[in-house]
C-alpha cells in the first residue's frame, strides 16, 4: 500500500493468513458468514455482514491513517534484552529470538511520523502479534520517546493501543516503563500537544494502568476489550460471572472512561476532526 | 504472634527460654543455663537468616506481624491528622493518607495499609485499593504540592483489586492519572516499599526522587501467583516464579528500580518493632535533607531523570 506495506501480509493476529487470492474465502468467527477474503481485506479486516473489527496490523493502521507516502519510522534499532535471566516453558532470550522470527519485526511498538490531512504528527502502534503487545524495557523506551518528540516538535501525538500489559519476563523493569511512560506523556501535555488515545481490542494490564486511557481524547473500537484485570482474574476474585459485554467498549463508554466509540472506517476522519478542534 | 513454617525452631527455642526464665526466678545456679541457652538462639537465628531462600523472603514480607504503615507512621511521625475521601465516590481504607510531623516539618504521608485482624483486613481490603484509594492519594499529593510539603509514601500492597467495582470506576484512570501526578510533583518525594510492593497498586504510589525498600520487601510486575497461573496454569507454583521474578530488594538495586536497602533488625523487622522504625526514620532524613536542599525544577527534572532512565535494552 501507500505507505509500504501490504494489507495482506499485515493481517490479523500475526498467524500468517492463506494467500488471499481470488476465490478463496473467509469465515467470520463472530456471526460464522462466510465471505471472499478479499473483502475483509477491503473493508479493512472488518466483517462486510456483521461488522465485527478484527485485528489491523499496526502496519494497517498506519496505512489506513497517514497520507500517503509520509511515514517514516523512528527508532527502529531498538532491541529487548532479557535482564533477568528469565526462564519460564523457554528461556526469555530464546522466546525473543523466536518471537522475531516469527512477527518479522524486533519489538512489539512500531513508531514514527506522518502526515494526517496534512498535518504533522507522531504516530505509535502496538504490535499485538509480538509478544500479545507486552511492555517491555524496548516498548516503553519507543513510546517515551515519542511522546518526548511529540513535546519538542509540538505535533499532536496518536498511539494506537492493544496489548495485554506489561511483560512479565522483564519483570520490575516492565512495571517502571508505565512511570516512564507517563512522565513523557506530561511532557507532551506541558508543551501543549495534545494526545490521541486510540483503544483497540485488548487493552489490559499496564498499559490501560498507564496511558492508554489518559488521552486528551480517549478513542476506541466496538467490543474492545478494555480494563485493569483480565476478566479471569477478577472472576476468580470475586467468584461470580461477570455480566455480559462488562470491560467491552461499550461499557467503558456508558461509565465515562472513554469519549467515543469509533467504527475503523471513520477512524481517520475522527482524529482529523478532534484534532482540527483542538490544534487545527 | 504468629510465625513462618522456617521461623518455628527459633520460636519454638525462645519460648522455652521464657518459660525457664519464669519458673526459675530465684532458683540459684540456673543463669548460667539460660545464657547457653540465649546464646544458641542467636547462633540459630543468624543460621537462619544468612541464607533464606526467595521465597522465605517473599513470605517474611508478607509476614502476619510484619509492621503495616500505621506502625510506622506511629513510631516515626507525630501530629498525624488523616484525611479522607476522594471527593467523588467515596473513601478507601485500603490508603491511609493525611499530615503529619517528620523531625519538626509537617509532611504529606500515604500509605497502603493491610489490616491485622480479620476485621480490619476485610476493612482495609488486605491492601488492595480501589480507584477511590488512588484518587485520594493524588488529592493530597496535590494539596501538598500547593502548600510545598514534601511527599512521603509508604508502599504495601498485593495490588490494586481486580474487581467488579473497581474496574466500573476506572481502576485503569485512576492510576495511570497518579503516575502523572506524582511525575509532576515540585515537592520532594519519597517513596518507601515497606512489605509488599504488588504491580500496578504498588507503583501508583511509587513515582518519587528517591525509592527506598526495606530488607525483606519485594517489588514485583505481577504477583508470583499471579506469574505463575498465567506461565503454567498452577497458582501454586509461586515460589518458582519467586525465583523467575528477581521481586527482592537486593534484585530490585541491582537492576536500577530502588536507590537505597533499608537494613532490618535479624530476622525481618517484627522482631524488633522499633529498631526497624529507627533504621526507616534515619534513612528518610537523610534522603529529605538533600531533597529539600535542591530547586523545585531540580526536583521534577530529577524525578523525571530517574525514570526515563530505567529499562534495559540494546
Amino acid at each position: 500500500m501507500a505507505n509500504g506495506f501490504t494489507r495482506n501480509k499485515a493481517s490479523g493476529d500475526g498467524v500468517p493468513k492463506r494467500t488471499l487470492g481470488e476465490g478463496v474465502f473467509r469465515r467470520c468467527d463472530a456471526c460464522g458468514v462466510t465471505a471472499k477474503a478479499e473483502e475483509f481485506v477491503t473493508n479493512l479486516e472488518v466483517c462486510p455482514a456483521c461488522g465485527h473489527h478484527f485485528r489491523l496490523s499496526a502496519e494497517g493502521w498506519i496505512d489506513l491513517l497517514l497520507d500517503p507516502g509520509t511515514w517514516e519510522e523512528h527508532d527502529a534499532g531498538l532491541h529487548a534484552v532479557d535482564p533477568l535471566g528469565f526462564v519460564d516453558s523457554k528461556p526469555y532470550a530464546a522466546r525473543l529470538v523466536a518471537s522475531r522470527k516469527k512477527t518479522g519485526v524486533a519489538d512489539a511498538f512500531l513508531s514514527g511520523a506522518g502526515a494526517l490531512n496534512g498535518k504533522a504528527v507522531q504516530l505509535g502502534a502496538f504490535m499485538f502479534r509480538f509478544m500479545g503487545g507486552s511492555m517491555g524495557s524496548v516498548v516503553g523506551e519507543k513510546i517515551a520517546r515519542l511522546f518526548e518528540r511529540g513535546a519538542e516538535r509540538r505535533e499532536p501525538v496518536i498511539l494506537l493501543s492493544s496489548s495485554g500489559g506489561a511483560r512479565m519476563q522483564e519483570g520490575v523493569l516492565s512495571l517502571m516503563q508505565m512511570a516512564k511512560t507517563v512522565a513523557a506523556l506530561g511532557r507532551l501535555r506541558e508543551a501543549g500537544a495534545p494526545f490521541i488515545s486510540v483503544l483497540l481490542h485488548p487493552t489490559t494490564g499496564g498499559v490501560a494502568a498507564s496511558f492508554a486511557l489518559l488521552g486528551d481524547v480517549n478513542l476506541a473500537e466496538p467490543n474492545a476489550l478494555i480494563g485493569f484485570a483480565g476478566p479471569r482474574v477478577i472472576e476468580q476474585t470475586i467468584r461470580q460471572t461477570l455480566p455480559e459485554g462488562f470491560q467491552r467498549a461499550e461499557y467503558l463508554l456508558e461509565h465515562g472512561m472513554i469519549d467515543r466509540i469509533v467504527p475503523r472506517r471513520e477512524m481517520r476522519a475522527t482524529i482529523a476532526r478532534v484534532l482540527e478542534h483542538l490544534v487545527g | 504472634m504468629a510465625h513462618l513454617e522456617f521461623e518455628k525452631p527459633l520460636v519454638e527455642l525462645e519460648a522455652r527460654i521464657r518459660e525457664l526464665k519464669t519458673a526459675s526466678q530465684g532458683v540459684e545456679g540456673i543463669d548460667a543455663e539460660i545464657a547457653e541457652l540465649e546464646a544458641r538462639a542467636e547462633r540459630l537465628q543468624r543460621e537462619l537468616y544468612e541464607d533464606l531462600g526467595v521465597w522465605e523472603k517473599v513470605q517474611l514480607s508478607r509476614h502476619p506481624d510484619r509492621p503495616y504503615f500505621l506502625d510506622y507512621l506511629e513510631a516515626i511521625f507525630e501530629d498525624f491528622v488523616e484525611l479522607h475521601g476522594d471527593r467523588s465516590f467515596a473513601d478507601d481504607p485500603a490508603i491511609v493518607a493525611g499530615f503529619a510531623t517528620f523531625e519538626g516539618r509537617s509532611v504529606a504521608v500515604i500509605g497502603h495499609q493491610k489490616g491485622r485482624t480479620t476485621k480490619e483486613k476485610l476493612k482495609r481490603n488486605f491492601g488492595m485499593a480501589h480507584p477511590e484509594g488512588y484518587r485520594k492519594a493524588c488529592r493530597l499529593m496535590e494539596l501538598a504540592d500547593r502548600f510545598s510539603r514534601p511527599v512521603l509514601t509508604f508502599i504495601d500492597t498485593p495490588g490494586a483489586y481486580p474487581g467488579l467495582g473497581a474496574e466500573e470506576r476506572g481502576q485503569s484512570e485512576a492510576i495511570g492519572h497518579s503516575l502523572l501526578v506524582m511525575a509532576r510533583l515540585r515537592v520532594p518525594v519519597i517513596a518507601t516499599v515497606i512489605g509488599e510492593g504488588g504491580s500496578g497498586g504498588a507503583l501508583a504510589l511509587g513515582v518519587a526522587n528517591r525509592v527506598l525498600m526495606l530488607q525483606y520487601s519485594t517489588y514485583s510486575v505481577i504477583t508470583p501467583e499471579g506469574c505463575a497461573s498465567i506461565l503454567w496454569r498452577d497458582g501454586t507454583m509461586g515460589p518458582a516464579a519467586a525465583e523467575q521474578l528477581r521481586m527482592l530488594a537486593s534484585n530490585a538495586k541491582d537492576l536500577g528500580v530502588v536507590d537505597d536497602v533499608i537494613e532490618e533488625p535479624v530476622g525481618g523487622a517484627h522482631r524488633d518493632r522499633s529498631l526497624a522504625a529507627r533504621n526507616l526514620a534515619d534513612r528518610l532524613r537523610v534522603h529529605l535533607a538533600e531533597l529539600e536542599a535542591m530547586s523545585a525544577e531540580q526536583r521534577v527534572e530529577d524525578r523525571y531523570a530517574k525514570f526515563r532512565a530505567m529499562g534495559r535494552i540494546a
